[in-house]
């Protein structure tokens, strides 16, 4: 079944490569994302049979991202042909540019599409790490097309930078996997296959040289960072995300930077294991930081409604990492916001692609009225950025404020206080760009929309809208099960000892390191016996299904 | 490990020297290209004991791809975009060979920090390759032409293949292989859009890349 779900797309993208009939390629897009989903729905029955020994099988965490990419993937493929339909009669004028969109034959984007698809669905249940590298490595290959779409000199510089930034960094990644390799030698000069269970057993039983473990993870961090779109390595990000066509942003930013993560939380994991939780954790939290910082001051005057979304996604890149590296109960408050982000980024780039459609600019000044214009993106518009920036009711709201909750409650206040501040400002200066475009009556020229907005083109923003909005009320048990799991797996929750039930028995006491593992940058050390490292993931719906019992300024 | 390896080491650290002296492009690709061979050869001629079949193999799918199937590709994509043939580098030569010279003083540092747990490997093998890896990333940061990033790219890539081939440190054959096409697609689809810069922008100086940036106004950018 894991080879179908990678299998099925691989091979509809070459068929729709050779095809000629754009009918054909759609029919296949439509249909591998229907089968996409299918299997990847009937795994949260059954999980799939392994292949090989340890090479690829889908465990929790992958079995959540993979659920993101399907969903996702099925939302932007619908969205996707009516998109395409819609930009194909004629050749269209972009205001900015004075360009004609010459469009590609379409066969190219949805061949990519489909094949992208199936590197992504690699990534997600590849077991080994030269595997994930190489499946991480053929994302960028497979995307950067998709980002030359337009073919014009501005798309053309977008996919140079992202070419050449993301095979760099992903090289640095490579050298990652080498320095593991080295962190692994026995004494006889024999190396351990990159298995990430077999690297997770041989970090429990204090095997792994930690010098070059440490080195691992920062060529690691470096590497997949870059693709995930972490600060100050995210340069390619605003460029690719805000030149791509709308459902290629979608995917980019909910999906495509999922897969990056992935491939940190698998290192992290083996870090946190091997003793060096506080190293990696407290490097997740710089960097995330920063990404927040980063688009808190680029988000502020920014005048491209694309770029702006693009840099949101840095903050929310930001925001996982720091989920992470707080360990605890973030790490559930991290996998729930990866899951929330994903839906609403992707409905965000959605409407922008029909806020696009129609004004042909991607200048935020320029862009007025659109609740009168086009009522039903506009007010998908506003509801996108009460999503994004973390408005209750929706589903950012719950997850953030369990990341912040478990980061006060570890005691470390400056982290909790530069975090909120920051996304305050984003909050501001978000809602000032995005209300003014919403709002007042279009400018001289622009017509009034007569017939009503395609399905296709206000359906999928509609229906992750809804998601979000019921993510944020309530959390499914499966789903909150799963998300517990992984925190548990990755170290969150009761701390490293669920590792060790699955990892093999490590010969100190896992309790004295998963204190350790709390040591704030103030200094205080938090008890081994404290709340957030003995007691299960609480359930968050639970607690928080009443936005105003708990209110926090997102 | 044999005393043969030290000196295909040191003349990697040769070619990286070169490479940043020469001004012509088609000499640049000829010494990357000699460099691909070199690593290539570096795990047989480092483990002459320990040759078998995998080894061969991925010996002789290195050497086949970045001793001769990307200096292929590069130079039909040098000749066909009538560019150029001087490298215009951002760095002066001197200060190029200087920045060179340093990078090899940072990785004898760092090497000196992280002792191998492999007795038997050369000292030299972690400077040198880290050395590689630097000098890649100084070229892909220093160089304006589109190509001349390809070039620094392929170096980083040689300088971890070094690294990882001198201590042996064998990956499952699949990997190697993924690997490897993997990187083949990355230098395939760069030489594809290199053909595209140069039909949009006459040149392929990535300097006029500059559309995409913060805070200007794309309208009156124009």
């Amino acid at each position: 079944m894991i080879l179908a779900l990678i299998l099925i797309p691989g091979l509809a993208g070459l068929v729709s490569f050779i095809s000629r009939s754009s009918r054909v390629q759609y029919g296949l897009l439509l249909a591998a994302a229907i089968m996409h989903v299918g299997l990847t729905a009937s795994a949260w029955f059954k999980l799939p049979a392994p292949i090989g020994q340890n090479w690829l099988f889908l465990d929790d965490v992958g079995l959540l991202f993979l659920s993101i990419i399907s969903l996702l993937f099925l939302a932007a493929a619908l969205y996707g042909v009516d998109y395409l339909r819609r930009i194909d009669h004629g050749h269209s004028r972009s205001r900015e540019q004075g360009l004609i969109f010459r469009n590609t034959p379409q066969a190219t984007l949805v061949a990519s599409l489909l094949f992208f698809l199936a590197a992504m669905t690699l990534v997600t249940v590849s077991q080994h790490f030269g595997i994930l590298w190489v499946a991480i490595e053929a994302t960028t290959l497979t995307s950067a097309p998709m980002i030359y779409f337009h073919r014009n000199a501005r798309s053309l510089e977008a996919t140079w930078k992202y070419l050449l930034i993301c095979s760099v960094g992903i090289a640095l990644a490579l050298m990652g996997n080498i320095l593991l390799a080295v962190a692994t030698l026995a004494p006889n000069g024999e190396s351990a296959p990159l298995f990430i269970t077999q690297i997770g057993q041989l970090a429990a039983q204090e095997h792994l040289h930690l010098p070059w473990l440490k080195a691992a993870f920062l060529f690691l961090l470096v590497g997949y960072g870059t693709k995930m779109g972490l600060a100050p390595l995210h340069t390619w990000l605003p460029d690719a995300h805000s030149e791509a066509p709308a459902l290629v942003s979608a995917l980019l930013s909910g999906a495509l930077l999922n897969c990056a993560f992935l491939g940190l939380l698998r290192i992290h994991q083996v870090c946190v294991v091997a003793g060096l939780g506080v190293f990696s954790g407290d490097l997740l939290i710089f960097f995330g930081l920063l990404s927040l910082l980063f688009a808190a001051v680029f988000i502020l005057g920014q005048t491209d409604y694309k770029r702006l979304l693009a840099y949101s996604s840095v903050e929310h890149m930001g925001l996982l990492a720091l989920g992470v590296g707080l360990g605890g109960r973030a790490v559930f408050g991290s996998m729930l916001h990866a899951l929330n982000h994903s839906l609403t980024k992707a409905m965000l780039f959605f409407v922008a692609g029909n806020i696009l459609g129609y004004y042909r600019t991607r200048i935020a000044a320029d862009v007025q009225g659109v609740l009168r214009v086009m009522p039903l993106s506009g007010a998908l518009w506003i509801a996108g950025l009460l999503a994004i920036t973390g408005f209750p009711p929706f589903g950012l709201f719950i997850s953030e404020f369990i990341i912040f909750k478990e980061a006060l409650d570890q005691g470390r206040y400056l982290i909790a206080a530069i975090g909120l501040s920051l996304l305050g400002l984003i909050f501001v200066s978000m809602s000032a760009i995005i209300l003014r475009m919403a709002q007042g009556s279009p400018a001289a020229g622009v017509q009034i929309q007569r017939r009503p907005e395609s399905l296709l083109a206000v359906g999928p923003p509609a229906l992750f809208c809804l998601l979000t909005i019921v993510l944020g009320l309530y959390i499914p048990q499966r789903l909150e099960e799963l998300l517990t799991r992984i925190a548990v797996f990755l170290g969150g929750a009761d701390g490293c000892g669920a590792f060790h039930k699955q990892w093999g028995e490590r010969p100190h006491t896992p309790s004295a390191r998963s204190g350790s593992r709390r040591v704030s940058p103030m200094g205080d050390r938090r008890d081994q016996n404290g709340r957030s490292v003995s007691s299960p993931v609480r359930p968050a719906s639970r607690r928080w299904r009443h936005p105003a019992a708990g209110r926090v300024g997102p | 490990m044999s005393p043969y390896s030290d000196i295909v080491l040191a003349l990697l650290a040769l070619t990286n020297l070169i490479f940043l002296a020469s001004s012509r492009l088609l000499a640049c690709i000829r010494i990357v290209a000699v460099q691909g061979m070199l690593v290539g050869l570096l795990p047989l001629i480092a483990y002459p004991t320990s040759i078998g079949l995998h080894a061969l193999c991925i010996a002789a799918g290195t050497i086949l791809l970045k001793g001769v199937l990307f200096p292929w590709l590069l130079r039909k994509a040098l000749r066909e975009t009538h560019m150029r043939r001087e490298v215009e580098p951002l760095v002066s030569y001197p200060a190029s060979m200087f920045i060179g010279f340093l990078t090899l003083v940072v990785a004898f540092w760092i090497s000196a920090q992280l002792p191998l747990p492999l007795p038997t490997a050369s000292p030299l093998v972690v400077p040198l390759a880290l050395s590689t890896i630097l000098i890649g990333l100084f070229v892909v940061i220093s160089r304006i032409k589109a190509l001349s990033q390809v070039l620094g790219f392929l170096i980083l890539e040689n300088g971890i293949y070094a690294f990882g081939a001198a201590l042996l440190l064998e990956q499952p054959l699949v990997v190697e292989l993924g690997v490897l096409l993997d990187v083949f697609v990355a230098v395939f689809v760069m030489g594809i859009a290199i053909f595209h810069i140069s039909r949009e922008f006459d040149h392929i100086d990535t300097d006029a890349l500059d559309q995409l940036a913060d805070w200007t106004d794309p309208v009156s950018s124009e």
